[in-house]
């Protein structure tokens, strides 16, 4: 009897492992599930915030516009018919609080019941006209034309370089800045920290004595556990205002900034990576190598690194991914202008970045919201191609030695 | 000659870039030490933050983030080193290992603002938790727990498999094995790593800001549903975003140099609890 009890208690235990095991996976499928379900949610609504209805007058023959469009027509960079595809006529630009040059308190009626009556006659009378108001002020025999604008689609989404994510009355969801800012700063960010990275790597594994190596190592250790807010704070108060001074420039919160910053987070995440790589050179090699005359130098750089390769591209792969998802140092250095980077010395925008500033305003289910979990997708496809990619890269290396 | 030369020159670059490592990381540690070593008193610890956070403390910032390791390490040490003394000792080799580990490599490169925005659309929305320590804690746990399951995984694969043999060799069944011969020989390492990842959650920001942190609230929580400031979101809001960014960049230095330092304990302890456990398995 207490045999059996023995081994179904085995069995229970091994079932709960069985069961944790399965934890990791389970949590990547529910993350997949929510980020994905939100994102892909904001394909196919409407970018017209609060119920808006954009209309225009019957013989206008604009029957639908971008939200770009409707953006430069508000902007007043667009400002007559023919540049949408309209008639030769100049756009008079109409917002529900223009009312009161139009109509007086009285002639809209105290509950604004005669409101729905008098924009159907001002749209009617106004051939240029572009009304915007809520759409429950449509009235029932509407005679204006209301323009459908064009619902948020994934090629727009990811090409679009304007990010407005709550413009009145149409929201602009171009993500391209700010991918294009992410990449900027990471890939600077490697950049500055690859060499110095793989000198270190190189000095440890190859150049310096056990000693100095069992310093150093703990050291580099510790690096990599500073939390990321420190080394914004860090870099909020001692390089942004360096930068400022050495470029002379209005602000010192820039792309420069941000790179320095994930430059030397990245620095452990590298030196790790690519310390491990060139210790795994066989021994074989080396002593080959020095026997035939070479010395240490010429024996690094010709056998050594060439055989590492592959592990010093998976470390600057891993430290651009790891650069890439960072949020609070760059939040708090990178001065966060949704603008496309045309230069280093200039305030750019990230996308984890994004996601931390505004989430707390964006209102839950809105475009806005969505946008941002959509922001999240690409953030998760992104990091998880560079995680393959670090995979598939060691994985060879595996099978070649 | 001119090879030596070549070599020679090499050499002092790596050594000077290496020590050039080493001198932003003092830069970095001594900065914060050195402004912020004069803003740190018993009282610092102690009290609430007054006016608008410019004077007074950073008690319940400290409070909450104790709550939020305590609460993620509950969650995530059983199940990660339960996960982990599975894929080393129960996982056949195959296709469920290898998804398994893939799987467990893809969580722990996931940036952490993803974490963030998971665990406000399950825990805080979905499941209704609200910001909460327990919507922040669970974020926080699964982030942790890549890192448990690879420190245990590496722990077992340490000790070697003459001790399970042997185990086994006796009489012993495979869960009497694993509970009382390999696990205590693990213990060191795992516990090592536990320490280590408690220092990485602690320091984490970006899962808790819309998970559990509260921008100012004096007062300390009273279950696990109620909302607390943490170390890490503290010193982001002070430092960029407080009523009166100069007046606290005091408050900030504290702030940042108590976080500083207990990344420092925690990685002492490690080493130290390391050391000492490791000599205590082999006397037995």
């Amino acid at each position: 009897m207490s045999k059996f009890f023995r081994r179904f208690f085995e069995k229970l235990i091994e079932g709960i492992l069985m069961l944790s095991g399965t934890v990791t996976s389970l949590t990547v499928l529910l993350i997949v599930v929510f980020l994905f379900s939100e994102g892909i949610s904001l394909f196919n609504t409407s970018p017209v915030e609060n119920k808006n209805a954009i209309t225009v007058n019957h013989h206008n023959p604009v029957g639908h516009l971008s939200p770009a469009q409707v953006k430069d027509i508000f902007d007043q960079k667009i400002t007559n018919w023919k540049d949408v595809g309209g008639k030769n006529d100049s756009i008079i630009l109409f917002t529900i609080n223009d009312i009161s040059n139009y109509y007086s308190e009285e002639e809209i009626g105290s509950n604004f019941e005669f409101l729905p009556e008098k924009l159907d006659k001002l749209v009617d009378s106004i051939p240029g006209l572009l009304a915007v108001f809520n759409e429950k002020y449509v009235s029932k025999n509407f005679h204006g034309t209301v323009v459908k604008i064009d619902k948020n689609n994934l090629p727009d989404f990811i090409s679009g370089t304007q990010w407005f994510p709550t413009a009145e009355p149409v929201v602009q969801l171009g993500v391209l800045p700010l991918i294009m800012g992410t990449f900027w700063v990471s890939i600077f960010a490697i950049l500055f920290a690859l060499p110095v990275g793989l000198a270190t790597a190189i000095y440890m594994a190859e150049v310096a004595n056990e000693k100095v190596r069992n310093i150093i190592k703990p050291i580099i250790e510790l690096l990599a556990g500073i939390p990321s807010v420190v080394y914004g704070f860090f870099g909020l108060i001692v390089i942004v205002p360096e930068i400022q001074k050495i470029f002379n420039l209005p602000v010192g919160e820039t792309a420069l900034a941000g790179s320095i910053v994930l430059g030397i987070m990245a620095l452990p995440t590298i030196i790790t990576v690519s310390e491990d790589a060139i210790r795994n050179t066989p021994r074989a090699m080396k002593e080959a190598s020095l026997a035939l005359g070479a010395n240490r130098w010429q024996t690094i750089h010709r056998v050594i690194l060439p055989y590492s390769m592959s592990g010093i591209s998976a470390a600057a792969i891993l430290g651009i991914g790891r650069a890439i998802g960072e949020t609070m140092a760059v939040l708090m250095v990178t001065g966060n202008a949704a603008v496309m980077p045309h230069s280093l010395l200039q305030p750019v925008r990230t996308i984890p970045a994004t996601i931390a500033a505004e989430l707390g305003e964006a209102s839950q289910g809105g475009v806005h919201y969505k946008a941002l979990f959509a922001l999240g997708c690409i953030l998760f496809v992104i990091t998880m191609l560079i995680n393959m990619w670090v995979e598939y890269i060691s994985n060879k290396r595996k099978f070649t030695r | 000659m001119n090879k030596r030369i070549k070599e020679k020159i090499a050499f002092w670059v790596f050594r000077l870039l290496s020590f050039g490592v080493l001198a932003i990381l003092f830069s970095i540690l001594g900065f914060i030490f050195v402004r912020g070593i004069h803003v740190i008193s018993w009282d610092f610890i102690t009290k609430m933050p007054e006016e608008g956070m410019t004077k007074g403390g950073i008690y319940p910032a400290i409070i909450g983030t104790l709550c939020l390791v305590a609460g993620s390490m509950l969650f995530a040490f059983p199940v990660g080193v339960l996960s982990g003394i599975y894929i080393h000792e129960y996982a056949k080799d195959g296709f469920i290992k290898r998804l398994i580990k893939l799987m467990t490599n893809n969580l722990a490169g996931i940036p952490s603002i993803v974490f963030g925005l998971f665990g406000m659309a399950l825990f805080v929305n979905k499941l209704k938790f609200g910001d909460s320590i327990l919507a922040g804690s669970l974020t926080l746990g699964l982030l942790a727990l890549p890192v448990i399951i690879r420190v245990t995984e590496e722990a077992l694969k340490a000790v070697d498999d003459s001790f399970r043999q042997g185990s086994l060799a006796l009489g012993g069944t495979k869960l009497q094995t694993i509970g009382r011969v390999v696990l205590p020989m693990a213990l060191p390492n795992i516990i090592t790593g536990l320490i280590l990842s408690i220092g990485r959650v602690a320091g984490e920001t970006a899962p808790i800001l819309f998970t559990v942190a509260a921008y100012f609230l004096p007062k300390l929580p009273h279950g696990i549903f109620d909302q607390v400031m943490a170390l890490p979101y503290h010193l982001y809001v002070i430092s960029t975003s407080g009523t009166d960014i100069k007046a606290s960049r005091d408050m900030a230095y504290g702030t940042a140099l108590i976080l500083v330092l207990l990344v420092l304990i925690l990685n002492l302890l490690s080493n130290a609890l390391r050391k000492y456990l490791s000599k205590k398995v082999k006397m037995n």
